[in-house]
């Protein structure tokens, strides 16, 4: 589904990702840790296609398709979707209006009707009844006044609302107590599918013990330097990322 | 064949208009202004002779005054005897006569706005009478107004039915010697509406320029007198949310609003002169004095406005809140694109007890566009616990743009309270992008997070109006971002 070769992006003229291969397939879901700084976020955005962010080799295909070359809102309609590490707040915007706006942006690409508002409504409150969030959600601005955690709900409750075909999720899990924890976990192993992929950015393994990876890679100094399956995350965990940078100088 | 018959049909359609190019325009005074214009406007209006007295004093004290340059906007100069001061209605036959005549660029916009078809050709000056909707609408209108004894006409029509209450009540809120600008009105305007609400009367309807047919041609100096009387109640809707396609540079109304105990006035504005091109030629120079008074107790005046057009606006739609317990209300969205040039804002004058006034500005630049809020908010020493809240915030688009705010406060009130928040803010690129990854158009994500930005003032609209002021602002800001 994903298949990133080579990848170096650089910005303000700093190199932060140094040639990044990755391969992501249908079905499943792929974790990608490292310390502060390792170049993870930097990843999420340029995938999500973010300017500001200069590729100076490298390629990425989604399904097929030159994904570089997309803007950023059509590799959303191709179903593409990013977690935000830092949801921002756009006030005035309602919650609602911005999803139901999504949502029809992404049907109309595919050819599809404009969803009908009244089965828009029960779609969301299901999702959020889901997600277990409170109703005001429904009349609140995008983010606005929200706490860390709602706004980490929320990012999960659009995800399952337009059912992306890949989800990147940036450090959705930072900050949020235990049961938030659990809840967004439960959004994204409700995604899990054979024809959807998940990629999770995270610092810590203690998402990975709710949504189970099928692999584990470790980015640090903008390259892959490690992949396993879940144990490594458990590694990493007991014996830190220094630990990954010793034995392979080693 | 088909391409044949349409050859015809254009050849006949040039015949037709060479066929009526005479004697148009018969019926306009030359360019100039002296007492013989103003004496003669005053005559083919037929005017009494109170009017005619006023209109000379106005003229006569504007010749002694200089034209104001405190604003922050630039123009050339703008030569008053180069104006033509007087012109009927021009000739049906020189306007297109159908919405195929009709700029497609300009009907696209109403397209986009939403106009319905019948109001879209008179918009566009199209000359054909008496078959749209809207002169049953009219008449309808009319009717029921009549039954409630609110009355509303053109100006001159008041002038000549209602002479005492023109009398009685015109240049009360804005003397003719307030301004350089509000002084050339006095002395020169040509129509305008004329609005009086009864005592005790709530009026049945939304009175809307729209639907007033003579309105669509007032010209260039309009003049519009409102009055509520005890316990009345109206809301006004001003302008058209459609470019008209004016040749005159030069916008000088005035508008009066008065309020007796405990009436109420609404007025909302909506404002999309030709703002000029994108290089910043042409376009509308609206110097435009508003005030309303709420000469009563308990009364109320609220001004609700969206400015999106005019290459220079110069505006500030103001209350003089004279009544005890009076209530001032001034909600602003102003939109400046491409080379447009906007100070507006307002001024609320607290005269007498507990009168409170509330202010909600939000401006937006974008292009090489300049945006200017000014307000003043006066607390007289009469005014014992008057308040005041002042909101304005001015959201930035692009790089080259503007955006200034002069609030002036004067309070001589100890026990008065004036609270005053700013925020100045540019689209944020982040906002954008999250938008866009949720595969939200870049048009679309810019007019929604704009649309956030006034939602408190959209508020604040009628209904139809908050959806068409919307509209509107996309339009205006199309192609900012990008």
């Amino acid at each position: 589904m994903l298949e990133i070769k080579d990848l170096t992006v650089r910005v303000a003229g700093k190199e932060i990702l140094k040639g990044v291969n990755l391969r992501v397939n249908a079905g499943e879901v792929h974790a990608i840790m490292g310390p502060n700084g390792s170049g993870k976020s930097t990843l999420a955005q340029v995938l999500a296609g973010r300017e500001d962010y200069e590729v100076s080799s490298g390629s990425v295909s989604f399904e097929g398709r030159d994904l570089l070359a997309l803007p950023a809102e059509e590799r959303a309609r191709a179903g593409l979707f990013l977690g935000f590490q830092y949801p921002v707040e756009i006030p005035g915007v309602n919650n609602v209006y911005l999803l139901k706006a999504a949502l029809n942006a992404k049907r109309k690409a595919a050819g599809e009707p404009e969803v009908d508002a009244y089965e828009f409504l029960g779609l969301i409150k299901q999702k959020m009844k889901f997600m277990q969030m409170s109703e005001s959600f429904l009349t609140r601005g995008v983010n606005e006044g929200f706490s860390g955690g709602e706004k980490k709900r929320n990012e999960v409750l659009q995800m399952l609302v337009l059912e992306p075909k890949l989800a990147i999720l940036d450090e959705t899990d930072s900050g949020l107590d235990i049961d938030a924890l659990k809840v967004v976990s439960k959004g994204v192993n409700s995604l899990r599918d054979p024809k959807r992929a998940v990629v999770l950015v995270t610092h810590y393994q203690r998402l990975l013990d709710y949504v189970i990876p099928d692999q584990v890679h470790v980015l640090t100094g903008g390259r892959i330097v490690k992949s396993g399956d879940k144990s490594l995350a458990q590694e990493l965990e007991r014996r830190g990322y220094d630990w990954v940078l010793e034995s392979r100088v080693a | 064949m088909s391409s044949k018959s349409q050859d015809v049909e254009a050849l006949v359609g040039q015949k037709y208009r060479h066929g009526f190019i005479t004697d148009i325009e018969s019926d306009s005074l030359p360019p100039g202004l002296d007492e013989d214009v103003v004496a003669a406007i005053s005559k083919k209006k037929n005017e009494p002779q109170f009017l005619l007295d006023w209109r000379l004093k106005a003229f006569r004290h504007w010749q002694t005054m200089q034209e104001p340059t405190w604003a922050h906007v630039r123009y050339k100069p703008i030569d008053y005897q180069d104006i033509s001061y007087y012109s009927a209605p021009k000739s049906p036959a020189n306007a297109p006569k159908s919405l195929d005549e009709v700029d497609p660029k300009l009907l696209e916009t109403y397209e986009k706005l939403g106009i319905p078809l019948h109001e879209r050709a008179r918009l566009a000056g199209v000359a054909v009478d008496a078959v749209f909707d809207s002169v049953s609408v009219a008449t309808t209108f009319k009717d029921k107004l009549g039954k409630a004894g609110v009355i509303f006409c053109s100006f001159s029509d008041a002038v000549r039915d209602h002479p005492r209450l023109v009398e009685r009540y015109l240049g009360s809120v804005v003397p003719t010697t307030d301004n350089f600008f509000a002084a050339l009105n006095s002395a020169v305007f040509s129509d305008g509406s004329f609005v009086y609400v009864p005592p005790g009367v709530r009026c049945p309807m939304e009175l809307s320029t729209y639907f007033r047919i003579n309105a669509a041609k007032t010209g260039q100096f309009e003049r519009t007198l409102i009055i509520a009387d005890e316990g009345a109640s109206v809301s006004y809707l001003e302008g058209c949310t459609a470019p008209m396609r004016d040749e005159n540079q030069l916008h000088a109304a005035v508008v009066e609003l008065v309020a007796l105990d405990r009436a109420q006035i609404k007025y909302s504005t909506v404002q999309n002169w030709y703002p000029g091109d994108e290089n910043g030629l042409g376009g509308i120079y609206n110097f435009v004095t508003k005030r309303g008074e709420c000469r009563g107790r308990d009364s109320k005046i609220s001004w609700t406005q969206v400015e999106t057009g005019s290459a220079i606006t110069w505006k500030y739609p103001s209350c003089i809140l004279k009544g005890e317990n009076s209530i001032g209300e001034f909600y602003s969205v102003a939109v400046a694109n491409n080379y447009q040039q906007a100070d507006t804002g307002t001024k609320m004058i607290h005269i007498g007890r507990n009168t409170r006034s509330t202010i909600v500005s939000k401006g937006i630049s974008a292009g090489h566009a300049e945006n200017t809020y000014r307000g003043l908010v006066k607390i007289l020493p009469s005014a014992a616990g008057a308040r005041n809240f002042t909101q304005c915030d001015s959201l930035l688009m692009g790089s080259k743009c503007a955006a200034n705010t002069f609030p002036y406060m004067e309070v001589k009130n100890p026990t008065a309270t004036v609270e005053h928040e700013a925020s100045t803010s540019k689209i944020g690129e982040d906002q954008l992008f999250y938008c866009l990854q949720r595969g939200i158009s870049a048009e679309d994500a810019v007019n929604m997070i704009v649309s956030g930005f006034c939602k408190v003032v959209f508020k604040e609209l009628p209904m139809e109006f908050a959806v068409e002021a919307q509209n509107l602002l996309s339009v205006s800001l199309e192609g900012a971002v990008g």
